[in-house]
């Protein structure tokens, strides 16, 4: 397994991974993360040896990597866009890493065909990469990572380059596949949809450090403090008196700040706050509101399909307390 | 079908000043061979080319430019990868240093390996002087900054991910190397050995100087031919076999040239900084730096030496026309001639090498315009690898009669000089310019630019340095220029690289050495001009 202990990376004076540690046992995902240039990819690239280490460790099976070279890690690292070798075809690129090990060309063959129909290419052997889609790119790009068996597979930002519809579509069978090859998988992204969709454990860091990790929903659940939540998609974070009464009209404890989903309130005549509606917008799914509650503030809201409500009505509005997170008090930047 | 007109209109300039310059003067030296008596017969070419000379020639032309390209293929790449990829103490100024052979002026060149391989030289001992290794030595000198230009240039732009994903698939340092980093670099390298051998091929001041009378080559056959047997038959064949060699190897480089590509960027990755694995690499890049400082300080030395001791006299003695009357002018007033020359010259070279450059690097809109686009590249590149004697003969046997009298005009020279300079333009300005992504005009047109507006805040701000650096180039080009110089100067107002032939043809210890400090002198003030390029930092001056 991986194990990150209080690994450092500078950059000059300015450290891009300040400090962190983490463990990866066998056969999980784990998702780091971030904003932009929070040094996730730095990271990233530490653990695949591409990045010298200007403090602390990182081990496999307990064993130091310090001065193991990249090539001899057993990491395969995806990049954002493949990076396929634009001068080999889809199987050469597949079956670089086999052919490298002078894998006896029958075999090699075969284990090509295999990885092909993995990823939904078969039949793709012959065709360069410039003539691919980027989805079909990402697609080889996998199966190139997977062809010997890495110990772990080093994912970067490995959907965003993607439009929407494949990203979702991708997102599925790269899971499947994952779970299928029992691959270990250390993945970066800033993207928390992407992240949800591949990982079972995440950790979130920011300017450099690792500020929450955990299993996914565990940390999603449970966000550390403000920045973290609105990052994982919370939609606001409400402190003091405006908390205490969301959380009281839920039916909870007071609490000095509390997260609130999208979908915290619904519009429902059972209840027990009441809003004045300020606008309203139809979505595939549902109506989303905005409304403003007596001594809290304009606050998201959603109702049903089919809801008539127009800005200026009355409404009055249920608390869901699973769509809400309690905020620990030191939170408070 | 409007487009085309107006890129003809805009080529015709410069396809003019070619066609007068260059085509004439070639085809008529050519025809001296084909036209006898008013009639075509070709039959007399076609013998020339089966006599055994001329076989003999031909193959050491080949051999030794192989040879040299292949040296120079294997000195430059690793100091390519050293200077364009590791962040080493100083790399600039050496990357300078490095360039500074390649304008050198050859005669320069061909003294100093003689001072150096010569009887009671540093290397005197190995008894190479006037052996056919003594002229691969000084081509590969003269074009190891080719291919550390060309292949270091591409090395700096590519991409490091790849490499670092082979890394990450298993792949060891010596198999990204071979599987991936020198597939990339396939384009660049072949390139860059096309045009070594073309330079190779068509060198001639070095081979003059260093061949002595024993070993010709192609080019230095068509020489002797035309100034010393006369036989302009012989020559014309020489001539024509040495076009149809080049137009292929040019064809060829082209084809292999990467074309840029706008909407990528152009991202120069980082130098990284050298690891314990480098070691190897970058003592291959000081070896070669000692080689090419070696014969230069062989010569600066030569220059201070005096009977026992040393002095300057040799530089004193510039100011004379050397002993026993060597020449007719002194050494200064030839240096003054040489750089108001290369003035000249170098404004020409860039007015129509802008021009051309403009011409073939605007987008297509048909594919006849761009066949049209890429036949005007391919023929202005045709001087680079043309026979400067074949031009310097061809300008004097077809510019001498009315309305083309231009044998007495001091333009003469500068023209010739512009000429072989211009392709050196070309080269550097088609990237910078084929590299603007061409919907920054439109963004600039959308915003309501005109065409001259779009020029101004789209094009010069890019193009301005490269053009400064291009013209350094020819500048330096255009001092050191010989071969076709050598014809076309005048007793009485010699070009430096000229005096200096003559000088080490004179006999007499003043005059040698006077020719040692003049080369000294050349090479000073190309050096001078180079480092003042490279200053400038443009990517691509000396890659091809």
């Amino acid at each position: 397994m991986l194990g990150l202990r209080d690994v450092t990376v500078r950059y000059g004076d300015t450290p891009a991974v300040d400090q962190v540690s983490l463990d990866l046992a066998p056969g999980h995902v784990l998702a780091v993360l971030g904003p932009s240039g929070c040094g996730k990819s730095t990271l990233l690239r530490a653990v695949a040896g591409l990045e010298p280490l200007s403090g602390g460790s990182i081990s496999w099976a307990g064993a130091d990597l310090a001065g193991v070279p990249t090539h001899k890690r057993g990491f395969a690292l995806m990049f954002q866009d493949g990076q396929l070798f634009a001068h080999l075809t889809v199987a050469r690129n597949v079956a670089y890493a086999l052919r490298l090990r002078r894998t006896p060309s029958a075999r090699v063959a075969a284990r090509v065909r295999e990885l092909l129909a993995l990823v939904g290419l078969s039949g793709y052997g012959d065709r360069l990469p410039g003539t691919l889609s980027g989805g079909e790119r990402q697609r080889v790009a996998l199966a190139r990572a997977l062809a010997v068996e890495p110990r772990l597979i080093l994912l970067d930002e490995p959907l965003s380059a993607l439009d929407a519809t494949l990203r979702e579509r991708l997102a599925g069978d790269l899971r499947e596949i994952l779970q299928k090859a029992g691959t270990t998988a250390l993945l970066v992204t800033h993207d928390h949809e992407e992240a949800f969709a591949l990982a079972d454990r995440l950790a979130v860091m920011r300017s450099g450090r690792l500020v929450q990790d955990g299993a996914i929903d565990e940390v999603w659940r449970r966000p550390v403090d403000e920045e973290t939540a609105l990052f994982l998609g919370y939609a606001r974070v409400l402190r003091e008196d405006a908390a205490r009464r969301v959380l009281a009209a839920a039916g909870l404890p007071g609490a000095p700040a509390v997260a609130l989903r999208r979908s915290a309130l619904v519009v429902d005549a059972s209840g027990t706050l009441r809003a004045a509606v300020e606008s309203a917008r139809v979505t595939p799914e549902q109506v989303r509101l905005l409304v403003r509650a007596d001594g809290i503030g304009v606050l998201d809201a959603v109702a049903p399909l089919g809801t008539r409500v127009s800005p200026g009505d009355e409404v009055t509005v249920r608390t869901d307390a699973t769509r809400l997170s309690v905020l620990p008090v030191a939170a408070h930047p | 079908m409007r487009r085309v007109a107006g890129l003809l209109a805009l080529a015709a300039g410069p396809v003019l000043v070619l066609g007068v310059l260059f085509v004439l003067p070639v085809t008529g030296m050519v025809a001296q061979g084909f036209v006898v008596d008013g009639r075509f017969a070709p039959g007399a070419v076609l013998d020339v080319l089966a006599r055994p000379r001329v076989h003999r020639v031909a193959w050491f032309t080949v051999w030794t430019s192989a040879t040299a390209t292949l040296l120079a293929l294997g000195l430059g790449l690793p100091a390519a990868y050293a200077l364009h990829r590791l962040a080493l103490p100083g790399r600039a100024a050496v990357r300078a240093a490095l360039l500074v052979p390649f304008v050198l002026p050859t005669v320069v060149v061909g003294v100093a390996f003689r001072q150096l391989l010569g009887e009671g030289g540093p290397l005197g001992f190995l008894g190479l002087d006037q052996t056919p290794a003594a002229i691969v030595c000084g081509l590969v000198f003269f074009n190891v900054a080719v291919v550390v230009r060309t292949v270091g240039v591409a090395w700096e732009a590519l991409d490091p991910r790849p490499g670092q994903a082979a890394a990450a698939l298993g792949a060891s340092p010596w198999q990204v190397l071979r599987t991936v980093t020198l597939p990339s670099l396939r384009p660049a390298i072949v390139g860059a050995a096309s045009v070594v051998f073309l330079f190779c091929a068509t060198a001639f001041g070095i081979v003059h100087t260093l061949g002595g009378v024993r070993h010709a080559t192609v080019e230095t056959e068509i020489y002797l031919l035309t100034t010393t047997v006369f036989d302009l038959q012989a020559a014309a064949a020489l001539s024509v076999l040495q076009i149809v060699v080049v137009v292929v190897l040019l064809a060829l480089a082209a084809r292999l040239r990467a074309t840029p590509d706008p909407t990528a960027q152009r991202a120069v990755t980082p130098a990284r900084a050298p690891r314990r694995a480098d070691v190897p690499v970058v003592v291959a890049t000081a070896l070669v730096l000692a080689a090419m400082a070696l014969p230069i300080l062989t010569l600066v030395l030569g220059s201070l030496s005096v009977g026992e001791g040393w002095g300057l006299d040799n530089y004193r003695a510039l100011g004379t026309a050397g002993d026993d009357r060597a020449l007719l002018v002194p050494v200064t007033t030839a240096l003054v001639t040489s750089l108001r020359t290369a003035v000249d010259a170098t404004w020409m070279a860039l007015l129509v090498g802008v021009l051309v450059s403009v011409v073939v690097t605007r987008r297509s809109h048909s594919v006849g315009e761009r066949r049209v686009r890429s036949a005007l590249d391919g023929f202005f590149m045709l001087p680079l690898g043309v026979s400067a004697v074949t031009l310097g003969f061809g300008f004097l046997i077809t510019l001498d009669q009315p309305p083309l009298d231009l044998r007495d005009s001091p333009l003469l020279v500068p023209m010739a000089q512009a000429l072989v300079a211009l392709p050196l333009v070309v080269r550097t300005l088609t990237p910078v310019l084929g590299g603007i992504d061409d919907r920054q005009r439109q963004a600039a047109a959308s915003l309501g630019a005109s065409a001259w507006r779009t020029l101004l805040t789209v094009d010069l701000p890019v193009v301005w340095k490269p053009m400064l650096a291009a013209g350094g180039f020819a500048f330096a080009a255009s001092l050191g220029e010989f071969g076709a110089t050598s014809f076309l100067a005048r007793d009485e107002s010699p070009t430096l690289p000229v005096v200096i032939f003559r000088l080490i043809g004179h006999p007499g210890e003043m005059n040698y050495g006077m020719a040692l400090a003049a080369s000294v002198v050349l090479a000073s003030a190309t050096a001078v001009v180079m480092l003042a390029v490279e200053r400038l930092r443009v990517p691509g001056v000396g890659a091809f």
